[in-house]
């Protein structure tokens, strides 16, 4: 109950920032101009696909690549959202408020981070509202686009508890920030050393970042 | 201080409020606890209304009471005009009252308030002291404080701690005894007969300050009143009194005494 309202207050405060309202805009943006280029790509390939036999769709072709760009964009956005969850109210001393009422430390971590997650839940709520417009001219491959949605929610879900603990080592919000960047960026370095060189064994192939878009949206 | 609220653990001992363990309930515990920390635990861009609303659910209130424990709150705080105003916008001394509505708000039986008016101008530091002197009608407040007339201002009981000890546990009527000390100050146009004084009732010794003429220090003997005695001597010799009044020794002077008589 005390981690709702935590998260309730964590998601007033992030929308009455412009942090929130700016990091919409600029990944909305950026990821409309990739999907509108992929759409694009996909009316110039068209005849040529269609002679093949089992052709890629357009879930394959224009879905799944937004959702990996997408992946990638996050991991670099995340860490800016993350960063202030406890360094900021560490800095400003308003965390011997949380202290002091009668509220258990994991709750106030829960809350946190359902306060993050519900906002990282609206980003992909607006991520999904591009492809749901092809429905308009085509239809899509329902099971792939449901996977890919899970696939980036349980990538951005990872995302912020690594932010969200390294916020709540640091002492200012830029180093949390940092910290996560680093994380995240060695996770991602890993997956990519998978691709490329798949001979070392499959246990790198675990790691959480685009990877899990890839096997999500083939299975 | 910040061991009592919660906010750091202890390395030995125990804490009770109340008389709960803060350590083995620590829930329950800090149910019975206000606490406005040496600066307020703020979040600037929230309303005044917003954030009493978010520290009332936090303790456990609900709707019906929510709301009426805020208006008592921002009542007796003095903000009833400012509840849909920024904390960010408010001066200092508002926000410092904003803190202690955050403390009384769940009218808990212990308050604990660390410095409350540090940085605040003199005005402002009435104010909050009146509003602790009313507090103190209904809670436990546990005042900390460097300012020792704020001391003298508002407590009822006093404790000094020094070097992590216990200095002092005294009521603020003790305290005073200490205060009044046994000597006065006597100022005069004439140098005075010191052997005459002397001969009253009830005078130890007289001593010249150093750097003045005519200015006396009147050691008297324990539980007299020479005073009027003296007065009348002086106007009988036409000495000319200037100044003739107790010396009382102000509370920094015992708390030197005492930390520095435990060294």
């Amino acid at each position: 109950m005390s981690a709702l309202i935590i998260a309730s207050r964590e998601l007033r405060s992030l929308f009455l920032s412009p942090l929130a309202w700016s990091i919409l805009a600029v990944v909305q943006f950026l990821l409309a101009y990739m999907f509108l280029s992929q759409v694009e790509y996909f009316q110039s390939l068209q005849p040529q696909i269609a002679a093949l036999e089992d052709s890629p769709g357009v879930t394959d072709l224009i879905v799944v690549p937004l959702f990996g760009n997408a992946g990638v964009i996050l991991l670099l956005v995340t860490p800016m959202l993350t960063m202030r969850l406890i360094s900021e109210e560490r800095r400003n001393r308003t965390l011997s408020l949380l202290f002091s009422a009668p509220v258990s430390i994991s709750e106030i971590i829960l809350g946190k981070y359902l306060g993050i997650a519900i906002f990282l839940g609206l980003m992909i709520l607006m991520i999904t509202a591009m492809p749901l417009s092809l429905t308009f001219g085509t239809h899509l491959d329902w099971g792939k686009v449901a996977a890919c949605v899970l696939g980036l929610g349980l990538l951005l879900a990872s995302f912020a508890a690594i932010g969200l603990y390294l916020s709540s080592l640091a002492m200012q919000p830029v180093v949390a920030a940092v910290g996560s960047f680093g994380i995240l960026l060695l996770l991602w370095i890993i997956d990519w050393n998978a691709t490329v060189a798949p001979k070392r064994g499959k246990s790198w192939d675990i790691s959480p970042c685009s990877g899990t878009i890839r096997t999500c949206s083939k299975g | 201080m910040q061991m009592l609220c919660g906010n750091l653990a202890p390395s030995a001992g125990e804490i009770r409020i109340n008389g709960i363990d803060l350590l083995d309930a620590p829930r329950e515990a800090k149910r019975h606890l206000g606490y406005l920390p040496e600066i307020p635990p703020l979040y600037r861009e929230l309303t005044v209304d917003e954030y009493l609303d978010y520290c009332g659910r936090l303790h456990g209130l609900k709707h019906q009471d929510l709301h009426r424990a805020r208006e008592e709150s921002k009542a007796r705080c003095g903000l009833k005009e400012s509840g849909k105003r920024l904390i960010g916008n408010l001066s200092k001394g508002y926000q410092q009252r904003v803190g202690i509505a955050q403390a009384i708000l769940h009218s808990p039986p212990v308050v604990v308030l660390d410095e409350p008016t540090v940085g605040l101008d003199p005005i402002q530091i009435r104010e909050i002291r009146e509003l602790i002197r009313d507090l103190g009608r209904e809670h436990a407040v546990l005042l900390s404080t460097h300012i020792l007339p704020e001391v003298q201002a508002v407590c009822s009981r006093v404790l000094i701690i020094h070097q992590g000890n216990l200095a002092l546990n005294a009521t603020i009527q003790e305290l005073e005894r200490h205060v009044h000390s046994s000597s006065l100050t006597l100022e005069t146009h004439q140098p005075v007969d010191t052997q005459a004084l002397l001969k009253l009732e009830g005078v130890e010794s007289v001593e010249q300050e150093n750097d003045q003429q005519c200015r006396y220090l009147v050691f008297c003997a324990h539980g007299t009143e020479p005073t009027e005695a003296i007065a009348r001597l002086v106007l009988e010799k036409g000495w000319g009194l200037v100044e003739l009044s107790p010396r009382r020794r102000s509370i920094e002077q015992i708390f030197m005494e005492i930390t520095q008589h435990e060294e």
